[in-house]
């Protein structure tokens, strides 16, 4: 027996409502095999592949390129074969304390009740075209909506199944409307709840100030005259707009810059790196290094790896490195975890496969998530001096500048020395210049202590 | 109440009209001694001479161009355009100059003129006899546009038209001139411009039309009772303006909605009347809005097998119908 099921948009991350569809990998018509991806997913925070839940012929496209929908609405339907009278194809594994398990004879608007509460797949009944079940008019809706009734239970007399608006009519006038169907206490109404479900998603919080705006420009779009032109907003551009202008108006920002002297460092790095990158196939960055610098500083000044959180201060044990990575059109931060327990070629690793990853626009949710403290490498692109915006919500962010050769003093004597700026943006609610600056005088020690005798295992 | 065909209704129309007052007079290809192509003006210049019923040269611009002074000197002129495929040459003296004169003088000038064109295929007439130009002139405002379905509304209308104070074009078909017939009432009365009608009550679906194509909307209802289904039907009436009230009471008495026009689909009365549907009363339609219209081609073929591949007919319609009722 073939039955129709609804693949619905999953909820990537907790803070996530909506997303978009990028494109679609598999089109109508497509057998998908279990996990295969069947379309592209953009969010604020991350591009991913939706892999399939289901196996089966993909039969219906519900939601378009380009459009955003909220988490739990259905995005295709999926026909599959059911694997044994009984064993639903998408057995509820989740959500099962309000969907009492129905007994595999009893499939009809029971089980559909049930399945269909959960927002989670569509059953198909007896005839083999229930296509049209849950495609809902207008009219039926606000019928259903104004007699509080649950689709659910009414059965459709229109083509594929459909439930009509004489079907409603006919059902509030049998008096069974307004009435919890088949038991299930909390499913009355379950197919607007399904279709509202969006809006039981938590949407407030520190990093939702406002839903994504759904981008409705195109891509360029050209319009009268040549004197300008228009680019579209992307969920990534966006989200970085939102962050920033939080971060900028609710944190007080203070800044502080310090030169350090890494002539040692430059020594150490061209001593090692030819060997390193044979040995581990990856190249030795300064990067490395000067993460491991601010790891150290941060063992010792833990109040930088904090949290203002109005009336206290929330002090993070763990130091989990954001990584500012600059691509093309956007800039994303993946996070080493605890980067503290890693020695500098742990270090250099990690931050080669993030930004790679970052590059390929392979990130997952899990590589963006959870950090302490921000690290931007500024000097990658020759600043050498910056004022960054601390990543929300955290207490401060640190920038390596370039390394530039240049002459400076030491014991009245002229010397032409490695030199690099330090730049840190501090949250002024919870850090004053005393703290910082020691803070800053330590990364600056740790910098200038390596030397050629420096290990980097 | 007599029985009467619809030619019969727009004679008698114009009879007694022009028996009530001296000002209405028509003019036409062949109106007078012979009466019309179609005989509509039969017997007019017996009772009211040749200086009321006026035998024109063949310039529909120079009938529409006369008739239109005529009416700002305050004469109530009925012009006929003996098809309405041959109301193109007048399309500049209707849209630019009989539409307009109001407006352009500020209410100084009116254009109590009346049009009257026979529309519509299905009499083996080919390119230049079959056509239904009502899309052309639809989206002209100043002009007021009326198209009759039974005989009643024919002489009802016609005399609503000729004692409008504003330009009016008259669409009648010419295939329901012997098809269609009906009780009209000996006396005086009108139907006033601006108001459809229910010519059916139903509650599965609602029918939406004008002219011709009810014929075969009731004829279909009246099948499909006996199948269960029970279609509302609304005659249209007057075009020009549209009777929105009308059109959505219509419609939301079954929330899905077929307009069936001749005239072909695109651009036709249809997406308007679907358009004002659509803008209304989304949250309250049941299926998406059906349009059953002629072709998109370039004109009504005169073979056979193409004339009625082209035309309309009450098995489409009923399926059509049938279609939107199963939804």
């Amino acid at each position: 027996m073939k039955k129709v099921t609804e693949v619905v948009m999953p909820q990537l991350a907790e803070s996530l409502v909506s997303a978009t569809i990028d494109k679609w990998l598999k089109q109508p018509g497509d057998v998908i095999e279990m996990y295969e991806p069947i379309c592209e997913i953009l969010t604020d925070k991350v591009n991913a592949e939706l892999p399939a839940t289901i196996q089966g012929k993909l039969i219906r496209i519900l939601v378009g390129p380009g459009e955003t929908v909220p988490v739990g609405t259905p995005i295709c339907l999926v026909e599959a074969d059911e694997v044994e009278a009984g064993t639903p194809g998408i057995s509820p594994a989740a959500g099962s304390s309000s969907a009492p398990k129905a007994p595999a004879s009893s499939v009809g608007s029971h089980e559909r009740a049930a399945v269909r509460a959960q927002g989670a797949a569509a059953a198909s009944g007896g005839d083999g075209n229930d296509s049209m079940r849950y495609r809902y008019s207008p009219a039926v809706q606000q019928l259903a909506a104004e007699h509080n009734v649950n689709l659910s239970a009414i059965e459709g007399t229109g083509l594929g199944g459909r439930i009509t608006r004489k079907d409603v009519l006919a059902f509030v006038e049998s008096g069974r409307a307004s009435r919890p169907a088949n038991g299930n206490g909390n499913t009355s109404g379950g197919a607007l709840q399904g279709n509202k479900s969006g809006g039981e998603v938590r949407s407030s919080g520190l990093h939702l100030s406002e839903t994504p705006r759904i981008p409705s420009v195109d891509v360029e779009k050209q319009v009268p005259g040549r004197s300008e032109y228009f680019i579209d907003v992307t969920p990534v551009r966006n989200a970085i707009a939102r962050n920033m202008r939080q971060s900028v108006t609710e944190i007080p920002h203070a800044w502080m810059m310090m030169e350090v002297d890494v002539t040692n460092l430059v020594a150490l790095r061209n001593k090692l790196k030819d060997d390193f990158k044979k040995r581990e196939g990856v190249n030795l960055t300064y990067l490395a290094f000067w993460v491991k610098a601010v790891v150290n500083a941060i063992k010792d000044f833990p109040i930088m790896n904090s949290v203002w959180a109005v009336d206290k201060i929330i002090v993070k044990r763990d130091i989990h490195i954001g990584l500012a990575v600059g691509t093309e059109d956007a800039v994303k931060v993946p996070v080493i975890k605890n980067a503290d327990q890693k020695n500098i070629a742990g270090l250099a690793r990690e931050i080669e496969d993030l930004a790679r990853k970052t590059r390929d626009g392979k990130l997952t949710l899990s590589d963006m998530e959870g950090g302490t403290f921000t690290v931007n490498n500024t000097g990658s692109f020759g600043s050498i001096l910056s004022y960054p915006i601390i990543n929300y919500p955290q207490a401060a962010i640190v920038t390596c500048e370039s390394i530039v050769k240049r002459p400076v003093v030491i014991d009245d004597m002229i010397a032409i020395r490695s030199m690099a700026n330090i730049c840190l943006s501090l949250d002024h609610r919870i850090l004053d210049g005393v703290i910082c600056g020691r803070f800053l005088q330590r990364v600056k020690e740790n910098l200038e202590s390596f030397n050629l005798d420096t290990k980097l295992y | 109440m007599p029985k009467m065909d619809y030619i019969d209704a727009i004679r008698l129309a114009m009879k007694e009209e022009m028996e009530r007052d001296d000002d209405v007079f028509v003019l036409g290809e062949d109106v007078g001694h012979k009466g019309g192509v179609f005989t509509t003006t039969k017997g007019l210049i017996g009772q009211f001479g040749e200086e009321r019923v006026l035998d024109t040269p063949l310039s529909e611009s120079a009938i529409v161009g006369a008739a239109i002074g005529a009416a700002m000197y305050g004469m109530k002129p009925i012009a006929e355009m003996q098809y309405s495929d041959f109301m193109f040459p007048a399309t500049n003296q209707i849209i630019s100059e009989a539409a307009k004169i109001r407006y352009r003088s500020n209410n100084d000038w009116t254009c109590p003129l009346v049009i009257r064109a026979p529309i519509g295929g299905g009499i083996f007439g080919g390119l230049y006899h079959s056509q239904c130009p009502e899309s052309v002139f639809f989206g002209t405002p100043g002009l007021k546009i009326v198209a009759p379905y039974t005989a009643y509304d024919a002489k009802g209308l016609l005399k609503a038209a000729v004692r409008d104070p504003d330009p009016v074009i008259y669409f009648e078909n010419k295939k329901c001139y012997k098809l269609v017939s009906g009780d009209v009432p000996d006396g005086d009365y009108v139907v006033p411009i601006g108001e459809s009608n229910v010519l059916r009550e139903g509650d599965d679906i609602t029918v939406i039309s004008y002219s011709l194509p009810l014929h075969f909307a009731m004829e279909a209802a009246e099948e499909l009772e006996e199948e269960g289904i029970s279609a509302h039907v609304l005659d249209l009436r007057t075009l020009q303006p549209l009777d929105q009230e009308g059109i959505l009471a219509a419609a939301r008495r079954t929330g899905k909605v077929l307009i069936i026009h001749e005239d072909n689909k695109f651009g036709g009365i249809g997406a308007e009347v679907s358009a004002i549907i659509a803008e209304e009363m989304l949250y309250e339609l049941d299926a998406p809005i059906m349009r059953l219209c002629g072709p998109d081609v370039p004109a009504m073929p005169i073979n056979p097998p193409g004339e009625k591949f082209f035309m309309l007919n009450k098995d489409k319609v009923k399926e059509a119908m049938k279609k939107l009722a199963l939804y």
